[in-house]
């Protein structure tokens, strides 16, 4: 699986998070607090989505601030 | 006769009479009100002052029998539930029946958390049954207070004090309030919800304990444990009872975060007016969440006699449980 490709789907996830469309303008360094004004919970339910899509295991939310550093997570633990 | 069921002879509740708001909240830690109500719905919670589990469910207990019309010695259960008892021994429901002089009644504590009341109600369902008419109080009761680290602000906004409880009365089948249920504990995921740990301070042992004696939560994990696990355990008991979710009137959730509420009512597509919430007044009260709500809605008459609920109890254990009942 490629970069992009998880960056797609990982897109797609935050999308479905988000009512209002800024999820439009997500890059990699989009940060989920700063740039998307999501909270804690909000990040939680993204990571369970992100569990169940790439079947992976994601102890803790510590150290995920941005999108990308979610696609690193997912693409170390896929390696 | 024959008795296979019970029914809800009446309900109630105490708290301790100290309030603390979000504001107060923000004065002796870094937290606002609004990040609070923002992330769990919790407004003010009750806490302990010179109240303990034990005078708060003795006076639930005293409430108990005076609606009922009965006397301490028609009891012949108690049961509390409860993880923060004022003692390891005697138990909570021993005093409890000591204070209230219930001679005749059996008393021990069961513990399984926020899920302990449900877990209650189904040792309660069993033990009610049989030839002859029986009678137990099943309270639960916290100070959770005790168990808070006044300087974690991620735990410390959550919980609160207090107790509330039932009167359950043997019935028959056809009058009987117990319909169903589902009670699953999930231990491999202990660690992620812990509290109370006791140091061991044997003289003999070089081990050296870390471990905190108050509460530590894996945020995320707990979430997600509720969120995944919650409408399976609905959908489970209510299979149980012959039941569809849209036949239940009322579901009584444990009250440990309105947006965990939230999440499970659009997941199941269960209206917002059917999912009742107190969580604003009392924060999360572990086992004594459900019965407050109870209480609350069963006096406010919200709740009426016939209604079909749903008590669910999900937390450290990690447990979770549903008990379908009609009131």
């Amino acid at each position: 699986m490629t970069k992009e490709e998880v960056f797609n789907q990982i897109k797609d996830i935050v999308k479905d998070q988000m009512d209002d469309g800024t999820a439009d303008k997500i890059e990699e360094t989009t940060n989920f607090k700063t740039d998307l004004n999501l909270d804690s919970l909000d990040v939680f339910e993204i990571v369970d989505k992100i569990e169940d899509t790439f079947d992976v295991e994601i102890e803790s939310d510590e150290g995920i601030d941005t999108v990308g550093d979610l696609v690193d997570y997912v693409l170390k633990q896929k390696a | 006769m024959k008795f296979t069921n019970f029914r809800i002879a009446a309900t109630a509740s105490a708290v301790p009479k100290q309030v603390i708001t979000n504001d107060q909240l923000a004065q002796i830690m870094d937290t606002s009100d609004e990040w609070i109500v923002q992330r769990t719905g919790i407004h003010q919670r009750h806490i302990s002052d010179d109240e303990t589990t034990s005078t708060l469910c003795t006076s639930v207990a005293n409430q108990l029998l005076e609606e009922a019309g009965i006397t301490a010695n028609d009891i012949d259960y108690i049961i509390v539930a409860t993880m923060s008892p004022d003692f390891l021994t005697p138990s909570v429901s021993a005093m409890v029946q000591g204070n209230v002089g219930a001679k005749n009644a059996a008393a021990f504590d069961i513990n399984a958390a926020c899920s302990g009341f449900v877990y209650g109600m189904s040792v309660a369902h069993d033990l009610l049954k049989g030839d002859r008419q029986k009678r137990a109080l099943l309270i639960g009761g916290e100070t959770l207070s005790r168990l808070i680290d006044w300087h974690d602000r991620s735990t410390a906004v959550l919980f609160g004090d207090g107790a509330a409880g039932v009167l359950l009365e043997s019935a028959d089948d056809e009058h009987g309030a117990w319909r169903g249920e589902d009670i699953k504990t999930f231990g491999e995921l202990g660690r992620h919800l812990t509290a109370g740990h006791i140091v061991n301070r044997n003289p003999f042992s070089k081990q050296v304990d870390t471990q905190s004696p108050f509460f530590e939560m894996n945020g995320r994990r707990i979430y997600s444990f509720a969120v995944r696990n919650i409408p399976q355990s609905i959908n489970k008991a209510a299979e149980c009872a012959n039941n569809t979710i849209n036949d239940i009137n009322y579901f009584v959730f444990h009250q440990a975060n309105q947006r965990i509420i939230e999440h499970v009512a659009e997941d199941m597509e269960i209206s917002a007016d059917r999912c009742p919430i107190n969580i604003n007044e009392f924060g999360n009260t572990a086992a004594a969440s459900e019965p407050l709500l109870l209480d609350q809605l069963i006096k406010n008459q919200k709740i009426k006699r016939g209604d079909l609920l749903a008590l669910t109890g999900f937390g450290g254990g990690l447990t979770i449980g549903t008990e379908i009942i009609r009131y």
